[in-house]
């Protein structure tokens, strides 16, 4: 700036300079409408072209004799935007006196030319709307733009409404998930309810009261939605004459539970009608035989089966026992060791149509109980890594060990041991201990059932 | 529900005078009609409103079942000549209530006695031998100009900021607000006002009718017009000298002239 104050001469390059200005002032404002990089248009009230420049003409491919006086701003335009123009354009200019930046679209040669049109009234001096200046911009670039960006805002909104619609769904197959899971728990809990009520069926409620005898029996249900194979019984067969059995079925659910059932009820009608071990133990294994395995569906138990005869002067019972492929019975003397009944030679009953029953006897006097078990107990999987079965060794052990008991005491120890297994307990446990008190007092009978 | 609110209703003139009714057509709204209500308000009661979804209207109460069909609108019509109580109303309607009026006056012609069509159009869509002087391609094109323009829509949030100071006689009100409406809602108006067919309406029409038509109308042609004229056989047809589709915006005299012509005609009858 202070360079040119005091009207000095420009020299050299400035000179040059100030001849572009001057050229550039000389771009008379009539050329400059003429050729201004956007369209002008003027129009009377009613719309009709009075005044359009170069620009706009070449726009549109038009002669300015076939625009001027002859065609209103409307005719320019396409249809759609000729609606749009008599919806919205004219009224709010009317209203507004002017409005700008409203994208149409007008008609050239060759097709359609994207425009943005600004337009505003001239007022007289009496304030009475003369003309309409209208100036247009070459949208084509910007609406391409804009166009994108309404296709993406448009997929967008679809992409969020479908979302939405999976969401909804999510949400109900969620909420069926939780209804089916409750209707799942409520079948599962009735379900339960019936296999422990029949699963007592197959059970004692309790154990009698034999006179001169005391009783005690567990049983350890290792899943409470499936029936296991495992009975005990005890019950009298005469005077002073009492038999039991406790035995194990192959399977377990429901073919177990009737396989149960049938084996309770024979040995019972069995005893019933001839009270030795071993002819009971054959006429069911004649009726497992005969209803299952020779008609294809082999089922089979292992079982043993004992009369207990009292009434003896001194108080002792003797002790008559019959096996089919049970593990031995173990006896805890009253002098504190432990006694194994081994019944060599006994298989499977319901195997083979004449099965070998093993026997063996004993006499159990004054503090003296008799155990009988299972193969849960001896299966019970032990270690840290569950990979060792407890066995018949550790068992003989603990007999062993906690003799003399009474059949409650011995039965509380081993509910404890199979509590100590955990997880380890896969299997169903039946347990039945039966003693002669060492004092004559206590002859009440004990069961402990599941539930 | 308040329909006064609802409808942005709007009464000016005597309260005694006869009742008018000016319903706006698709595009803005009651403020089309700004330059006529002073001249209709010297001896008449006269009642402007927005249709639901235009203009100062309760957005919540506009759902798209019902503004889909005409009748929707008919019933925002009826609905407020309820609320006001009027009876036997002159319903003067613009563009597409000229055919909302011919509804509302079927559904209730106890509160509507005479119907006012300004550049009215049974349909816009040509076929049948019958022109409109649009196609649905022509339709859709101005959907597509709807979406390039949402007039001030989304800046309608900051009316103080964008205030005219320049322009003290707009006060505080927003450039373009006239017309800002929902994109959504006015597609669906534009789509019932350009697609709907009124024609098997207009013989049922009994009470008297002016038709008001431009003698140069973009989107109403005069042939239309004619068309409207002849169905209508209770009408009578006045061709003003004015441009485009809105005469009451571009010669509001002559448009006010015309409509108090016809209410002073109804007046002098027994």
């Amino acid at each position: 700036m202070t360079g040119r104050i005091g009207g000095r001469e420009p020299t050299g390059e400035g000179a040059g300079t100030d001849a572009v200005f001057t050229s550039l002032l000389e771009d008379s404002a009539e050329e400059l409408y003429e050729s201004a990089p956007c369209g002008y248009l003027s129009t009377t009230m009613d719309g009709t072209i009075a005044k359009i420049n170069a620009t706009l003409l070449d726009w549109l491919g038009l002669e300015r004799r076939a625009v001027v006086g002859r065609k209103r701003f409307a005719d320019l335009l396409t249809v759609g935007g000729r609606l749009y123009h008599e919806t919205h354009f004219a009224p709010l200019l009317r209203m507004q006196g002017e409005l700008g930046g409203i994208a149409l679209e007008m008609k050239t040669a060759g097709g359609r030319l994207p425009v943005l049109v600004s337009s505003a009234i001239k007022y007289g001096g009496g304030g009475e709307p003369l003309l309409i200046r209208t100036t247009v911009f070459d949208a084509s670039d910007r609406r391409a733009y804009e166009e994108e960006l309404l296709r993406r805002r448009q997929e967008a909104e679809r992409a969020r409404t479908e979302a939405e619609q999976a969401r909804a769904e999510a949400e109900q197959a969620q909420a069926e998930a939780e209804r089916a899971r409750k209707q799942a728990e409520a079948d599962r809990a009735r379900l339960a309810d019936t296999l422990a009520v029949l699963q007592q069926s197959l059970l004692p409620d309790t154990l009698p009261a034999v006179p001169g005898l005391e009783a005690a029996a567990h049983y350890h249900t290792a899943s409470p939605d499936r029936l296991g194979g495992d009975f005990y019984d005890l019950f009298p067969v005469g005077e002073n004459l009492w038999a039991f059995f406790l035995g194990d079925v192959c399977g377990k659910g429901p073919e177990a539970a009737s396989l149960t059932s049938l084996t309770r009820y024979t040995l019972r009608a069995a005893a019933h009608h001839d009270p030795d071990p071993v002819t009971a133990l054959t006429t069911l294994n004649d009726a497992l035989h005969e209803r299952y395995t020779a008609s294809g569906d082999p089922r089979y138990c292992t079982c043993v089966f004992g009369v207990l005869e009292s009434g003896h002067d001194d108080g002792h019972v003797t002790v008559r026992l019959a096996s089919g492929g049970h593990p031995p019975a173990l006896v805890l003397r009253a002098d504190g060791h432990a006694d194994l009944l081994p019944t060599p030679g006994g298989m499977l009953i319901g195997v083979f149509p004449t099965a070998p029953i093993g026997t063996a006897q004993t006499i159990l006097a004054a503090g003296d109980t008799m155990l009988l078990y299972t193969d849960g107990l001896t299966e019970a999987r032990t270690g840290p890594t569950r990979d060792a079965l407890y066995g018949d060794d550790a068992l003989y052990a603990f007999a062993d060990e906690h003799a003399p008991a009474t059949p409650q005491q011995t039965i509380t120890a081993l509910t404890e041991l199979l509590d100590g297994f955990g997880d380890g307990l896969d299997d169903d446990t039946a347990l039945l201990a039966l003693g002669v008190p060492a004092d004559p007092s206590r002859t009440r009978p004990t069961t402990d059932h599941p539930r | 529900m308040d329909i006064r609110h609802r409808n942005n209703v709007t009464v000016t003139g005597p309260a005694d005078g006869p009742a008018v009714v000016l319903a706006h057509g698709f595009g803005c709204d009651q403020n089309m009609w700004r330059l006529v209500v002073p001249a209709l308000a010297g001896r008449h009661r006269v009642v402007t409103f927005d249709y639901v979804g235009s203009g100062g209207s309760d957005l919540s109460a506009w759902s798209r079942e019902r503004y889909s069909s005409l009748q929707g609108y008919a019933q925002d019509v009826v609905e407020v000549c309820q609320e006001l109580d009027l009876e036997r109303a002159v319903l003067v309607g613009h563009s597409v209530s000229a055919m909302v009026g011919v509804l509302a006056a079927h559904a209730a012609p106890e509160r509507i006695g005479a119907l006012v069509m300004v550049t009215p159009s049974p349909c816009y869509i040509d076929g049948d031998g019958y022109r409109g002087g649009f196609s649905v391609e022509d339709i859709d094109e101005l959907l597509a100009s709807l979406e390039s323009n949402y007039l001030g829509w989304s800046s309608a949030m900051a009316p103080v900021i964008m205030g005219n100071p320049d322009r003290p006689e707009l006060g505080r009100e927003l450039t373009n607000s006239f017309c800002a409406t929902d994109p959504e809602i006015a597609r669906v108006f534009a789509r019932t006002t350009f697609l709907s067919d009124s024609r098997d309406d207009l013989e049922s029409v009994r009470v008297p009718t002016l038709v008001l038509e431009c003698s140069q109308d973009a989107i109403a042609p005069r042939e239309v017009g004619a068309y409207v004229h002849a169905a209508i056989a209770s009408s009578r047809l006045v061709t003003l000298d004015a441009t485009g589709h809105c005469p009451q915006l571009s010669a509001p005299e002559a448009t006010a002239e015309a409509i108090l012509d016809f209410l002073e005609s109804l007046e002098a009858r027994p």
